[in-house]
């Protein structure tokens, strides 16, 4: 037993003198109080890593077409389309994770600090969180609809009615509904965790609110935007009731979710599924690193050393 | 432009609640979300005001009002049932995600050790992934093993993200604890058992409201998940609603609007009781501060 890298004092000792395995272990983290991580670990490792492999495992044994079978199918099949899914996804995801960051930046800079009803504002916000997409989605389609009170709106005003629901930017509005109060809630705290006198030094040395936000806020911010960012992609890449109840589930809103379940609840394509899962899986993760990749070098040595 | 008169709000005293100037930037501001609030007012109300609709066709408002629709939803859908199981869910996904999540926040908020990294990741992994993408497989693996289309899975799969979750929300609260408290406990010969029940319980009840609290109402919203795992007889509010959507035309929309109006009050209740225990703009700057 030569271990390279032993404290001195114990190297070249005979088993007697060494002591306890538990207290070598103990020096370096591991004891008896790590046992409480146990049940989680099995949890996480019996319901989320072990379905996560079975899964990755039946994407590669489908009934026919060998070993990248599923993969193939999902992305040439014409009747999978997957490839096109991915792309409706993206399309329906980006823009509606950056409108909503971007819109939550001026908005919650401008309401950083203290003022009146701030807390009613919050709470107000919440809401569309709580609800959820399923219910946004019943109420854009009254609200929205061709006799919809928008539309009626639109009529006294002169306007043509718009079809709003049932396409493309009725998952998007369902989008930004539940997903911009949740971005703007984000970024707000992340505001108002930034020491704001900071600021305030900047301020006596002449900056105006310009060269404030460029070189103070932003740069201190950054890591809150990515982080957020990613949140809020999140939760618009994985659009699937709003994309069958707003949208166009068999044309211009057929997501990559909706593709996965229906190879999974509609044609029983355990193997298509999981592989249109795992894709799914893959085109999130890559987004996220691209995001995290470019906050790294964006902001590095920037922020001063902090964060 | 006489609302760009008024001095620049920022000089004003920190601490003190003032309203925001208005400059023309911040009238933009304010613009711009009082769109986004007319908007979500629309939404919300156009789904009550059908629901005690009479009829309602090519006018602003219906032509009568009954409250009919929801004893007729109560009846055509089980609510009784619907809503039984949505309890039963959440209760039983609160507390088996607390139970296992709090020590092990305790541990992941006070050790370091080789593999912390890992693991954390293996924990953020269910929060970052689209449901979807776990869900599938999952679903497929409870369905062989028979534990799914029913109530078993539907918990099951609940807790996949409910735990991490937990984890992650408890975190800031046990890292406010003081550790000296913990030692002197352990001085006077509490076990580890005692040092949970005496001392760490009760000052952690705030951190266990919080991660209770919103793990309820993510469970009651969560949509996908328990779509994948649920039978007609243990459908959630929300599975149950999309299900009378997505079958629409031949049911009257009246009552399928009624049952959202039944899920929107379950949730603000909730929201009510959320927002009681956890202010949605702290959650991360308590972290911050911890950090820093």
């Amino acid at each position: 037993m030569t271990m390279t890298g032993q404290r001195p004092g114990r190297a070249k000792q005979g088993p007697a003198n060494r002591p306890a395995l538990s207290h070598r272990l103990a020096e370096r983290g591991i004891d008896k109080l790590l046992l409480l991580l146990l049940p989680a670990l099995l949890f996480a490792l019996v319901l989320f890593v072990y379905p996560f492999v079975y899964g990755l495992g039946l994407s590669f044994q489908p009934k026919t077409g060998g070993l990248f079978g599923a993969y193939v199918k999902f992305f040439t099949d014409p009747s999978v389309r997957g490839l096109d899914s991915i792309w409706v996804t993206l399309q329906l995801a980006l823009p509606a994770a950056l409108l909503n960051v971007l819109v939550s930046v001026p908005l919650a800079y401008k309401m950083r600090g203290k003022f009146r009803g701030k807390r009613a504002l919050t709470t107000v916000l919440v809401i569309p969180i709580t609800l959820g997409t399923v219910l946004t989605a019943e109420g854009l389609l009254n609200f929205f609809g061709q006799r919809g009170w928008l539309n009626r709106f639109l009529g006294v005003l002169g306007f043509e009615p718009l079809q709003l629901v049932q396409n493309y930017w009725g998952v998007l509005w369902s989008l930004i509904i539940s997903g911009f109060p949740f971005a703007f809630l984000l970024i707000l705290s992340y505001l108002s965790g930034i020491d704001p006198s900071l600021e305030a030094a900047a301020r006596t040395l002449g900056a105006d609110w310009k060269q404030r936000f460029r070189r103070i806020t932003l740069p201190l911010l950054a890591p809150g935007l990515a982080i957020t960012f990613c949140l809020t992609f999140v939760l618009a890449f994985s659009v699937f009731p709003s994309a069958i109840l707003v949208g166009d589930p068999s044309g211009s809103t057929r997501v990559i979710a909706y593709v996965a379940y229906n190879a999974w609840g509609q044609q029983f394509d355990y193997p298509l599924a999981s592989a249109a899962a795992i894709v799914m899986g893959a085109v999130e993760l890559i987004v996220i690193v691209l995001v995290l990749i470019w906050r790294s070098r964006m902001y590095k040595g920037s922020t001063g050393g902090k964060g | 432009m006489s609302l760009a008169l008024k001095p620049k709000s920022d000089a004003a005293p920190q601490g003190t609640k003032r309203a925001l100037a208005a400059t023309p930037g911040t009238f933009l501001i304010w613009g711009s979300m009082a769109v986004f609030l007319l908007l979500l007012l629309g939404v919300v109300s156009s789904v009550v005001v059908n629901s005690f609709a009479k009829e309602w066709f090519d006018t602003w408002l219906p032509a009568g009002y009954t409250p009919a629709w929801y004893a007729d939803a109560w009846k055509e859908y089980d609510l009784g049932q619907v809503v039984g199981t949505t309890l039963t869910v959440a209760v039983a996904v609160v507390g088996i995600s607390v139970l296992i999540g709090a020590p092990a926040s305790y541990v992941l908020a006070r050790r370091s050790f080789p593999g912390k990294n890992i693991l954390m990741l293996v924990f953020l992994l269910p929060i970052m992934m689209p449901p979807i993408t776990y869900g599938i497989p999952l679903a497929t693996l409870l369905t062989y093993y028979h534990l799914a289309p029913g109530l078993t899975g539907v918990i099951l799969a609940n807790l996949v993200p409910s735990i991490p979750f937990v984890i992650l929300t408890m975190t800031p609260f046990i890292e406010q604890i003081n550790p000296s408290i913990e030692s002197a406990a352990r001085m006077c010969g509490a076990n580890m058992l005692r040092l949970f029940t005496k001392i760490l319980a009760p000052l952690l009840v705030p951190g266990i409201l919080a991660a209770a609290v919103l793990v309820l109402v993510r469970t009651v919203g969560m949509f996908e998940l328990t779509f994948l795992t649920s039978d007609s007889t243990s459908d959630t509010l929300v599975v149950a609603l999309f299900t009378a959507m997505t079958g629409a035309g031949i049911r009257a929309q009246q009552s399928v609007d009624a049952m959202a109006v039944v899920y929107m009050l379950m949730m603000m209740v909730l929201l009510v009781v959320a927002l009681r225990f956890v202010n949605p703009t702290q959650l991360v700057s308590q972290v911050r501060e911890e950090t820093d």
